[in-house]
């Protein structure tokens, strides 16, 4: 993409115990651009997304949005937990299991951060929790509670949280994956019109349809490293490391959508 | 033995006096024991060391000594400091003090036992790991620990008995002030049993009232 690098990430290294399962990755995500993470199960691409917006702290490696260091403050000393917590908030995230608070309703759940965090009244905070949930197709939704709604409204009730904060980036994992094969496509939708509407999103999927017709590229992990990547088309229609061969080889069909 | 029922028709409307001191010092207890416990366990799933620690040697020392002692330390022990408390407020703060550990670990447990995927989400939005305590998982926990609550308030209730060592004049003392003159033993412990058993049954049903008027998802 011609635009900007928005989101920068420089040899991420993140072990758990003795297991090394991030080791020196590095990606650039530029303004409005979606990219597309594929890979075995296994192979880091949940953590990589947690080390963005530091759910999980790399051992070593930085990451940059805009012109924010994650954990360091602009004087370069590290940041305390609620300056941290400020730069989290740059990023969106949608959780592969959802992860809505089930005790409030959706309104309640896209609300929330934006009362609490960013302190906004409450009116106020409601009629932007509204907004964002008619823009996902949830208007007669608002009033019910994570249990009463689909698995894709819910999910699509997640996204509304996460743009109710006004992120600069969000990052998808699996969004799609927890989710009965009827109901897939009405979150697919929701995040092809976001990222026509300009949004910059990294997501991990392996819905080929959407990598295809929707990110401008797509990335490829195998254990705990980036081995390749390109354009979807390209790296799908031409994969030339033999562990993308062969797990393009083994995509269920039933994930090509 | 004969049982006497002229004593027993002579303490009933006296004891009355009992059940409301029992009534005040629990309930002011309960409240001061809920804040304390709401905070101690929160507090101890904070992530400052020093303060887990401090709650940790509370919690450890409440519940390792027998509330009688902690009842006379905080009357007799606090004055040598400096701070003379009359017997109801002595007797609020010990009751306090120690439900409060036991409240505190009530809230420890069933707060930090709600799905990480509720904090982590609270983290994605910007919160703090305190706000996330505070909107996220603090809200989701209190139906759960509703029974084990209603528990610990209950033997508050039944622990304000031991008040009596310290003379706030409540149910058990103004029973044993009957006897001191009557002498029926019998007739008023039996008389004190069946107060407190209403009390505490109408303590129970009030916790499933709440229980049953929470929202559930
Ligand atoms: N919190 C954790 N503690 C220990 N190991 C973990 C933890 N999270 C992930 N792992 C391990 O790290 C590896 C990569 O996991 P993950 O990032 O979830 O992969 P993916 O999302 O690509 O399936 C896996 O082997 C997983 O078992
Ligand atoms: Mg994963």
């Amino acid at each position: 993409m011609v635009t900007p690098v928005l989101v920068e990430a420089r040899g991420i290294t993140k072990r758990f115990g003795p297991r090394t399962v991030l080791e020196d990755v590095d990606l650039d995500v530029h303004e409005g651009e979606t990219v597309v993470i594929i890979g075995a199960s296994g192979s880091g691409k949940t953590t990589f997304l947690r080390c963005l917006n530091r759910l999980e702290t790399p051992e070593t490696g930085q990451v940059r949005i805009a012109d924010v260091t994650l954990g360091r403050r602009s004087d370069g000393r590290p940041a305390d937990e609620r300056e941290l917590s400020q730069q989290r908030r740059l990023f969106g995230f949608v959780f592969q299991r959802f992860n809505l608070f089930p005790h409030l309703t959706a309104m309640q759940n896209v609300a929330l951060g934006p009362r609490r965090v960013l302190g906004v009244r409450r009116a106020e905070a409601e009629a932007r929790a509204v907004h964002e949930l008619t823009r996902l197709g949830l208007a007669e939704h608002v009033g019910k509670r994570p249990g009463q709604l689909s698995g894709g409204q819910q999910q699509r009730v997640a996204i509304a949280r996460a743009l109710a904060m006004d992120p600069r980036v969000i990052l998808f994992d699996e969004p799609t994956s927890a989710l009965d094969p009827e109901l897939v496509q009405e979150v697919l939708d929701a995040m092809r019109a976001l990222a026509g509407e300009g949004m910059t999103m990294v997501v991990v999927t392996h819905e080929m349809r959407f990598a295809r017709s929707v990110a401008h590229r797509a990335v490829f992990m195998a254990d705990g490293r980036i081995v390749e990547q390109g354009v979807p088309n390209d790296l799908f229609g031409a994969p030339r490391d033999e562990r993308l061969r062969r797990f393009l080889r083994h995509l269920e069909p039933h994930h090509d959508r | 033995m004969i049982f006497d029922w002229a004593v027993v028709q002579y303490a009933a409307p006296l004891l009355a006096h009992g059940v409301v001191m029992t009534l005040q010092v629990s309930s002011v207890a309960a409240v001061l024991g809920l804040v304390i416990g709401l905070a101690a366990g929160l507090g101890s799933l904070s992530n400052s060391l020093l303060l887990r620690g401090i709650i940790r040697f509370y919690v450890e020392f409440i519940r390792g000594t027998p509330l009688l002692i902690q009842i006379f330390l905080v009357f007799f022990a606090l004055p040598v400091v400096g701070v003379r408390l009359p017997e109801f407020w002595a007797g609020v703060v010990a009751l306090a003090l120690n439900a409060g550990a036991y409240i505190a670990e009530v809230v420890r447990g069933t707060v930090g036992s709600i799905e990480k995927g509720q904090s982590e989400a609270a983290l994605s939005i910007g919160m703090t790991r305190r706000g996330a305590l505070l909107w996220v998982l603090l809200p989701q926990a209190w139906r759960p620990m509703l029974p084990a609550l209603t528990n610990d308030l209950i033997t508050l209730t039944k622990n304000s008995s031991l008040l009596s060592v310290i003379s706030v004049y409540e149910l058990t003392r103004a029973g044993q002030a009957i006897i001191a003159t009557h002498f029926a033993p019998f007739e008023i412990f039996l008389l004190l049993a069946l107060y407190y058993w209403a009390l505490i049954s109408a303590l129970a049903w009030v916790s499933r009232r709440i229980e049953a008027a929470l929202p559930s998802w």
